[in-house]
């Protein structure tokens, strides 16, 4: 009964959207023309319903507002003091009980069914029960960057979090698991789902399950200290041979050459190890990116540069010149060993 | 009700020097004078936050831009936000309630004399030290100087391990000591209303004035000691070797944010409550007829004052608190909408059928209802909670709440700087400078804080130095910087009609606007005794009874 009527009102509340602001319906996939971070542009079923509920909000709150601002401006206009103005005082009103009385309920009726509306979204969102065959991904806010671990599939990996398509019919959705390794952060992906913030101590989790392919972006939205606005999130849907074909790679030791043997040991005598892996060597620092498949990413830093040899070798020369108060130091490499450091990342596949 | 047959001492020698005069000032006691200074103080202060608005938005207009570094923005953003609610907004309205309560309940001063200079200079000496920062806050590791850790602090930022330096000190001990004296305030406050009203003035015929302010001071006394009890506890953390807040010592970050949003809604009607105390007293004057509905406004107040305290935790619905936690706090947010929506509507109720004057304080009125009915109505998208997970922590966020304390609490000040600033200084402003301000300000407003809303639905998070190019918000962006030099324009209009009018302004007489309250009735500036004999009153408008004796108001209360 309440989840019919609340439906109702959803119906009658998107069509007075649509003709009111002819935007809600121009949000569709597959690109969103106005943003790739549009909330109006949902291809997730968390986002979907967040999407219905703001239609049906923004029904009540424009209908509230048209009336109340035609009344005011009807007032302003109609009892304004006229040129030929006797200058008498108008009729001293006190006030009447019966206006009083209706001014209170309606906005109370109105604030009942907004209420089970919400409701019932934080119910389906919040209230989800796991299926057995979703992926699990742990993610870790740092000060700057994301890691993200996949448990039962062996795999590190960091900033480009890849998870497969979800058909609605056969759903394959992702649990997320969030931990923080340092302050708060946020993990916001805006056409997936709403936000869910990082904690230290506060594990919290959150699901997606994006009904298409291709990459979804969306950025740390909890402050969270110098370099908060390049903390940036990519979500790559992918198929899902395509997903297990790259998980199965993900999963392995990285292959060497003899080739980068010079850079190797630049790499396992400086500092880069006490910070980041390199799986099947010595290094296997944890305060930074995992880099065992550094050069399957299309970006450095957390999406503040793409990933070529230019901006790698920029970089590790001087990381404040990409990403002022990255808490990478720089490494005062001389140019041959930059070179070669350069060349055995580039190996990292 | 004034005697000029008695000759009364004169309270202004011949000549002093400009240190006498600073003297008097700085020993002041007086309700009046503490009044002033409170508004001037927060003044030079609304320049200093407005200037980091302007620099942030200056950065802000196109994307990758590096008008600033990132950690001055950091900086910028933590100190403008901080400096506005603590050092702006606060100050300003205690000051017009310590200059208005006393004359408009009959009074001759505050309740506590004393303790009202004890706080003013608290506070005054909160924010110097919040801005001392910027010399002092260094500290051995040259870890930077104003702190930048966002205007609500969340732990574990301000913990020793990433707030090195004394920066997060100075920002804690500012709030803590402009704490102390926002409670002295407030004491003070309820305690002047609840004891001090003349002959005749029952709690129910108190100018809504005074009943708006009374529960502002409770909500002060509930709302800023958990805040004080949160800094006390920082710092037993920053230097005791407390836990509290130390996540990486088993603290918890979500304590944090329950004490500061403990404070921080409420605060919100802290501001908020003594803006509708001003649209109360001015709407009424200039449609010509008393407030609709008086008991039902009082009652609405006091509805606020309760349920304010009941809804923190809508600013943590991307915490993770649960589905029944979020839940509760979507119904109790939703809530509060009800008895203001009463506000509202009783407002317009006032004006219809009145007789309208679009005087400059009216014109701020009038802008205030529409602007204020539009942050209601954002504020009730917020409160439903999944939408508030896409829409919490983005600049739609930050449009609204800059809807609420500018377009609502800003405007209606504005307001009040107009009506009472003939009682105040004696002297009339300028009305066509009054109107240019308005418009301007109004522009500025509407450019700046309704584009902001758009880049929020585009996901643009706050608190980014930068953003990237490409996701449809660099727009937006510069038309809510081009919106900033039209306010920028409108506040130095505002401030040169302060000057000018003082300065030059024609005499405005006891009784400028034909006003109902009993502030009208003593000399403009009122002496320092506010009243030759204490008044008696029958009725909500005195001055009415007096200038309408056939028809007065105690008939039909």
């Amino acid at each position: 009964m309440r989840s019919q009527g609340s439906n109702n009102w959803r119906v009658l509340g998107s069509q007075i959207l649509v003709c009111v602001c002819c935007s809600a319906a121009a949000f569709a996939d597959p690109a969103p023309p106005l943003s790739p971070t549009n909330i109006f542009a949902p291809a997730s079923t968390p986002a979907s319903s967040i999407f219905e509920l703001s239609l049906f909000v923004l029904a009540v709150t424009g209908t509230i507002f048209l009336a109340v601002f035609f009344l005011l401006l009807y007032s302003v206009v109609k009892f304004r003091k006229r040129k030929n103005d006797d200058g008498r005082e108008p009729p001293q009103v006190y006030g009447s009980n019966q206006v009083e009385l209706a001014w209170t309920i309606i906005p109370i009726l109105i604030v009942v069914a907004l209420f089970m509306a919400t409701a019932r979204v934080i119910a389906t969102v919040q209230e989800t029960a796991r299926l057995d065959n979703a992926i699990e991904v742990i993610a870790i806010g740092h000060q700057f960057w994301w890691e993200y671990r996949y448990p039962a599939l062996g795999v590190v990996t960091a900033n480009e979090l890849h998870v497969p398509v979800s058909d609605p019919d056969h759903p394959t959705p992702t649990f997320i698991k969030l931990l923080s390794a340092d302050t708060d952060h946020s993990f916001w992906v805006p056409r997936l789902a709403g936000k869910t913030d990082l904690i230290p101590n506060h594990p919290n989790s959150m699901w997606i399950d994006p009904h298409k392919t291709g990459v979804y972006l969306g950025q740390c939205a909890q402050y969270c200290g110098t370099q908060h606005a390049k903390m940036l999130l990519s979500i790559y849907v992918q198929s899902r041979e395509d997903f297990d074909r790259w998980a199965q790679q993900q999963s392995q030791p990285s292959q060497e050459g003899d080739s980068t043997a010079a850079g190797q040991r630049i790499f396992e005598t400086t500092a880069c190890i006490n910070c980041h892996t390199v799986a099947g060597t010595v290094a296997s620092g944890r305060f930074g990116p995992d880099l065992t498949h550094l050069m399957s990413r299309d970006t450095i830093a957390a999406g503040a540069a793409k990933n070529t040899p230019e901006n790698l070798r920029r970089w590790i020369l001087n990381p404040d010149a990409i990403k002022p108060g990255s808490l990478m130091p720089a490494m005062q490499l001389s140019d041959p060993e930059l070179d070669a450091l350069t060349a055995y990342l580039e190996t990292l596949r | 009700m004034s005697t000029d047959s008695i000759a009364w001492p004169s309270t202004t020698a011949e000549s002093r020097s400009l240190v006498d005069h600073l003297h008097e000032w700085i020993v002041t006691v007086d309700h009046k004078r503490l009044g002033m200074l409170y508004i001037l103080y927060a003044l030079v202060f609304l320049v200093i936050a407005g200037i980091e608005a302007t620099i942030i938005r200056i950065q802000l207009i196109r994307p990758h831009n590096d008008f600033v570094s990132p950690q001055v923005f950091n900086r910028l953003f933590t100190m403008h936000g901080t400096t506005m609610i603590f050092f702006v907004t606060m100050p300003i309205l205690f000051g017009f309630a310590n200059y208005l309560i006393p004359l408009m309940i009959g009074a001759r001063d505050m309740a506590f004399p004393r303790l009202n200079a004890f706080s003013f200079w608290m506070t005054a000496f909160g924010g110097l030290l919040l801005y001392f920062s910027l010399v002092g806050a260094n500290g051995l590791y040259g870890a930077g100087n104003a702190p930048d850790i966002g205007w609500f602090a969340y732990a574990p930022l301000t913990s020793q391990t990433f707030s090195l330096g004394h920066s997060t000190d100075f920002w804690t001990l500012a709030l803590l000591v402009s704490g102390f004296g926002s409670i002295g305030t407030a004491i003070n406050i309820v305690a002047t209303i609840v004891c001090m009203r003349c002959p005749g003035m029952t709690l129910a015929k108190m100018p809504l004035f005074a009943w708006l302010n009374l529960v502002m001071g409770g909500l002060v006394i509930l709302a800023v000691s958990p805040l004080t009890a949160a800094q006390i506890m920082l710092l037993v953390d920053r230097y005791l070797g407390g836990h509290f807040f130390d996540t990486q010592a088993g603290g918890s970050a979500v304590i944090w944010m329950h004490f500061f949003w403990i404070f921080g809604h409420p605060e919100v009607y802290v501001l908020v409550l003594p803006a509708f105390a001003f649209a109360s007293e001015i709407i009424p004057v200039f449609s010509r007829k008393p407030i609709f509905g008086y008991s039902v406004m009082v009652g609405a107040t006091v509805a606020i004052g309760f349920i304010s305290m009941s809804v923190w935790a809508h600013h943590m619905f991307t915490v993770g608190m649960g589905s029944a936690a979020n839940t509760f706090f979507v119904i109790s947010t939703m809530a509060i909408a009800v008895p203001t929506g009463i506000k509202i509507f009783n407002w317009l109720a006032t004006m219809w059928g009145g007789k309208i004057e679009f005087r400059t304080p009216m014109l701020f009125c009038i802008a205030f209802l529409f602007q204020f009915l539009v942050a209601g109505l954002t504020g009730v998208m917020l409160s439903a909670a999944p939408f508030n997970w896409q829409l919490g922590s983005s600049y739609f966020v930050v449009a609204h709440f800059h809807y609420v304390i500018v377009g609502g609490i800003l405007f209606t000040l504005f307001g009040a700087f107009y009506y009472w600033f003939p009682k105040m200084s004696g002297k009339m402003y300028s009305e066509t400078l009054g109107k240019l301000h308005f418009w301007l300000f109004l522009i500025g407003f509407h450019l700046t804080f309704d584009f902001m809303h758009i880049p929020g639905l585009l996901g643009m998070p706050r608190r980014i130095y930068t953003y990237e190019p490409g996701r449809g918000w660099d727009t937006w962006n510069v038309i809510v910087t081009i919106g900033v030099f039209f306010q920028a324009a409108g506040i130095l209009v505002f401030l040169g009609n302060l000057l000018w009018s003082y300065y030059r302004g024609k005499a405005a007489g006891s009784d400028p606007w034909d006003a109902w309250t009993l502030e009208w009735s003593t000399n403009s500036p009122p002496p320092a005794y506010n009243f030759y004999t204490i008044p008696t009153v029958q009725s909500r408008r005195p001055l009415w009874d007096l200038k309408h004796p056939d028809d007065p108001d105690w008939k039909y209360e």
